[in-house]
C-alpha cells in the first residue's frame, strides 16, 4: 500500500521526471534494436561506437544527478565527486584487469602486465578478491562510500562549509590523483588499468556487450534518478533546503545539520562511484587523470548549465554540455573548448541562475499566460 | 546538588556569566533566573549583550565561565544547538529567518515536534492529528490564506509571524523571542504582543524588544541589560523611573 502511493507520488506529480523516463524507456528498447537487429549498411543502424558515446553520457548524467543531490538541494559544493567516480572506476578495473588472465603481453596469469613489468613476485594484498565480480562491484560502492564517510564525518563535524569545503575537496581528488600516478602503489601508475577484454565472460569488444553495458546504465541512472527524487520530495529534502537555505536556523530546530549532510554526501559517492564502474568496462581504460580536479569542476558546470535543484536539469546539462563536448572538441574548435565551456559556465551563472531548465520554465509559463490572456478576451479580436 | 522531586524552580538560571570576543567582555559576570511559566521583557541599549545571551543559552556560543542550567538541573554549556532544541528551548532571530525556498506550510511542518533522526526523516508520514496541528498554528498566526505560498514572498511583519510559528509548534518549554515586532506597523505590533501574551500561558518566555510600547503591552517583569550585565529588573514603570536606567538611554 505504502509502497504503491510513494511510487504514486513519485511518477504521477513529477512530469520531468516522466519524461525522463519515458526517454530512457525509449533508449533502452531502440538503441538495442537498432544496433542489433538493424543490418550494418542500413541508414537506420546505430553503430557500436554511438552506443558506448551514449553510454558514456549516460554516466555522467548519473554522476551529475549525484552532484545535484548534495549541491542543488544541500548546498554543499562538492568539488572533488570526480574522486568518487574514479574509484568506483578503479574497482571494476581491476576486476577487468583480472580477467584478462594469461593473455596479457607477458603472458602472466598471475600478474597484471604493469606488476610484471616493474618485476612484482605476487599480487598485492589489495588486489586478492578483485578476481571476483561481485567483490568488485561491492568495492565500487563500499570504497567511495567509506571514503566519503570519513572524509564528510571530519568535514561536517568540524562545520567546514562553503568555499573552505569546496577547496577541501579538490584537494582530496588532487591528493588521489597524484597517489595513483605512483608506480608502486599499484594500479598500474600513469597508465591506469587498460587492455581489457572481458566482462562476466563476455567479450567487451563485441556489439552485443556493449549495449547489454548501455542498457544498464540507462536501468542505474533510472534508479539512481528515483532514489534521489524520492530523497527531495521526502521530509528529509525539505530538511537538506533548510540546511541550503539557513544551515543555523535548521540546527536551532533541532536537526543534527552533520548527520543530514554526511547521508547525502556519502549516497552521492556511492552513485558516484556506480557511475565510474559503469564507465570503465564501456570506455576500456580508467587512469589517473580521472582524478584531475579539473573533472569535477565540469561537473559542476553540467548541473549549473542545466540548472540547480532539479535533479532532470542536472540529467540534461550533463547530457547537453558532454553533446557539446565531443561536438567542439572533434572539430575546428577542438583548442577552445575549455574556454567555452568557462563562457557557458559564466553566461549560465549570470544570466540564468537556474540554467536551462529554467530558461525552459520560464518559457512555458510565458506561453500559458498568452493562451490564457487569448482565451480570457476572445471577443477584442477581430 | 541533588534532583528536587518536586516541580521544577526555575526554568532557565543563568549565574556568573563571562563571554569576552577579542578582550572586549560581550557578558559579563550576568545573573538571570526566569521561572517556570514565566514571561520576561528583555531590554538594553544596542549593543549591551542581548543577542549574545541567547546565543549562549542556545548553545551557539561557549561562554567562558558562568552557569547556564535549564530546568534546575541541566548544564546547558554541554549541549550544542541540536541539542538544546530538542531539550526544549525555541529561538527566534534578531533577522527573520525563515526556509525562503519552502512554502509557508512547509516551513511548519519542518519546525513541527518529533522525531528529529535522519532516517526517521527520510520515511516520515504527517499523521492526521500533526497536519491538524500544523493548520491550527497557521491559523494562529494569521496565515492561512498564504499556506501554500513561498515564504519568501511574504512580508517584513509576515516573516516574523511565520518564525513565531515555527517556534510554537516545535512545542518548547521555554521561547527565547529576538525582536519579534522589529519592521512591524503599529497594529502589528501589538497583534504581535497580544500573540507572545497568549502563548505565554503555557510557555516560559523571554522577549527582546526595543519597542516600549511592545513591552507595555507585554506588561511583564522588564530585566534592564547594559554592557553584558543586569542594570535593574522589575515592573517597566518603576525601571523606567530608576536613574541609572534613564542615564543608559539618555547618556547616548
Ligand atoms: N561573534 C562576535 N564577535 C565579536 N564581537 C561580538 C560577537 N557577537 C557579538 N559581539 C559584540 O558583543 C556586543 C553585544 O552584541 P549583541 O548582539 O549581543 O547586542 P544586542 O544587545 O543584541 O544589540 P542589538 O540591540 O543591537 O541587537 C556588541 O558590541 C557586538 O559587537
Ligand atoms: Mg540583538
Amino acid at each position: 500500500m505504502r509502497d504503491t502511493s510513494v511510487l504514486q507520488r513519485l511518477l504521477l506529480q513529477d512530469k520531468p521526471g516522466k519524461i525522463l523516463l519515458g526517454c530512457l524507456c525509449g533508449l533502452v528498447v531502440l538503441v538495442p534494436i537498432f544496433n542489433l537487429l538493424v543490418p550494418a549498411d542500413s541508414f537506420f543502424h546505430v553503430p557500436t561506437y554511438v552506443v558506448t558515446l551514449l553510454g558514456k553520457y549516460l554516466c555522467f548524467a548519473i554522476l551529475a544527478l549525484a552532484l545535484d543531490l548534495i549541491w542543488g538541494y544541500c548546498g554543499i559544493l562538492s568539488l572533488g565527486q570526480g574522486a568518487f567516480f574514479a574509484l568506483g572506476g578503479y574497482a571494476m578495473g581491476m576486476y577487468l584487469m583480472r580477467q584478462i588472465g594469461d593473455r596479457g603481453v607477458y603472458g602472466n596469469a598471475n600478474l597484471p602486465d604493469f606488476m610484471v613489468f616493474l618485476n612484482w613476485q605476487e599480487l598485492p594484498w589489495y588486489w586478492t578478491g578483485f578476481d571476483h565480480f561481485g567483490f568488485a562491484v561491492l568495492m565500487a560502492v563500499l570504497v567511495p562510500g567509506v571514503l566519503a564517510f570519513v572524509f564528510g564525518w571530519l568535514a561536517f563535524r568540524s562545520r567546514v562549509t562553503g568555499v573552505y569545503l569546496s577547496i577541501i575537496t579538490q584537494a582530496l581528488t588532487y591528493a588521489l590523483m597524484l597517489a595513483f600516478f605512483r608506480n608502486d602503489m599499484g594500479f598500474g601508475g600513469n597508465n591506469g588499468l587498460t587492455d581489457f577484454k572481458e566482462i562476466l565472460g563476455c567479450d567487451l569488444q563485441s556489439s552485443t556487450t556493449r549495449v547489454v553495458l548501455f542498457v544498464v546504465t540507462v536501468i542505474t541512472l533510472a534508479l539512481s534518478y528515483f532514489l534521489c527524487k524520492y530523497i527531495t520530495i521526502s521530509k528529509l529534502g525539505r530538511v537538506l533546503v533548510s540546511i541550503r537555505d539557513a544551515e543555523s536556523r535548521t540546527r536551532f530546530m533541532g536537526y543534527r545539520v552533520e548527520h543530514y549532510k554526511l547521508l547525502v554526501f556519502v549516497i552521492s559517492a556511492v552513485l558516484a562511484g556506480i557511475a565510474g564502474a559503469l564507465y570503465v568496462p564501456q570506455i576500456g581504460i580508467i587512469n589517473p587523470s580521472e582524478f584531475n580536479p579539473l573533472n569535477s569542476i565540469e561537473i559542476v558546470i553540467w548541473v549549473a548549465i542545466g540548472g540547480r535543484g532539479t535533479l532532470y536539469g542536472a540529467v540534461l546539462g550533463a547530457l547537453l554540455v558532454n553533446y557539446g563536448k565531443t561536438y567542439f572538441t572533434g572539430g575546428i574548435f577542438a583548442e577552445f573548448w575549455l574556454f567555452i565551456l568557462g563562457a557557458l559556465f559564466i553566461v549560465t551563472t549570470i544570466y540564468l541562475p537556474r540554467g536551462v531548465v529554467g530558461v525552459a520554465d520560464n518559457w512555458l509559463a510565458l506561453r500559458r499566460q498568452k493562451r490564457l490572456l487569448l482565451a480570457a478576451a476572445p471577443v477584442e479580436q477581430v | 546538588m541533588t534532583q528536587a522531586h518536586s516541580a521544577v524552580k526555575s526554568i532557565l538560571y543563568l549565574n556568573g556569566v563571562t563571554k569576552t570576543f577579542d578582550g572586549f567582555k560581550a557578558i559579563n559576570n550576568l545573573c538571570l533566573d526566569i521561572r517556570p511559566g514565566e514571561l520576561r521583557a528583555i531590554i538594553g541599549p544596542n549593543g549591551a549583550g542581548k543577542t549574545t545571551m541567547m546565543d549562549i543559552i542556545t548553545g551557539k556560543t561557549k561562554p567562558d565561565v558562568g552557569e547556564v542550567v535549564f530546568r534546575d538541573s541541566i548544564d546547558l554549556t554541554q549541549h550544542d544547538e541540536a541539542d538544546i532544541a530538542n531539550l526544549g528551548i525555541g529561538r527566534k532571530f534578531q533577522k527573520p529567518t525563515v526556509i525562503e525556498s519552502l512554502s509557508v506550510w512547509e516551513n511548519l511542518e519542518l519546525a513541527l515536534a518529533g522525531k528529529r533522526n535522519v532516517f526517521q526523516t527520510l520515511f516520515f508520514r504527517l499523521t492526521q492529528a500533526q497536519a491538524h496541528r500544523v493548520d491550527e498554528i497557521l491559523a494562529l498566526i494569521g496565515l492561512p490564506a498564504r499556506r501554500d505560498d513561498l515564504a519568501r514572498n511574504l512580508s517584513h511583519g509576515q516573516k516574523q509571524w511565520l518564525e513565531i510559528g515555527m517556534l510554537i509548534i516545535q512545542a518548547p518549554q521555554l521561547l527565547l523571542v529576538d525582536e519579534p515586532a522589529a519592521g512591524m506597523t503599529d497594529y502589528e505590533t501589538m497583534e504581535t504582543a497580544k500573540l507572545l501574551k497568549n502563548i505565554s500561558k503555557d510557555h516560559s518566555v523571554v522577549v527582546v524588544e526595543h519597542d516600549m510600547e511592545f513591552i507595555r503591552a507585554l506588561d511583564s517583569r522588564v530585566t534592564v541589560l547594559h554592557e553584558g550585565s543586569v542594570l535593574a529588573e522589575g515592573r517597566l514603570d518603576v525601571v523606567q523611573k530608576d536613574q541609572r536606567v534613564i542615564d543608559v538611554y539618555l547618556g547616548r
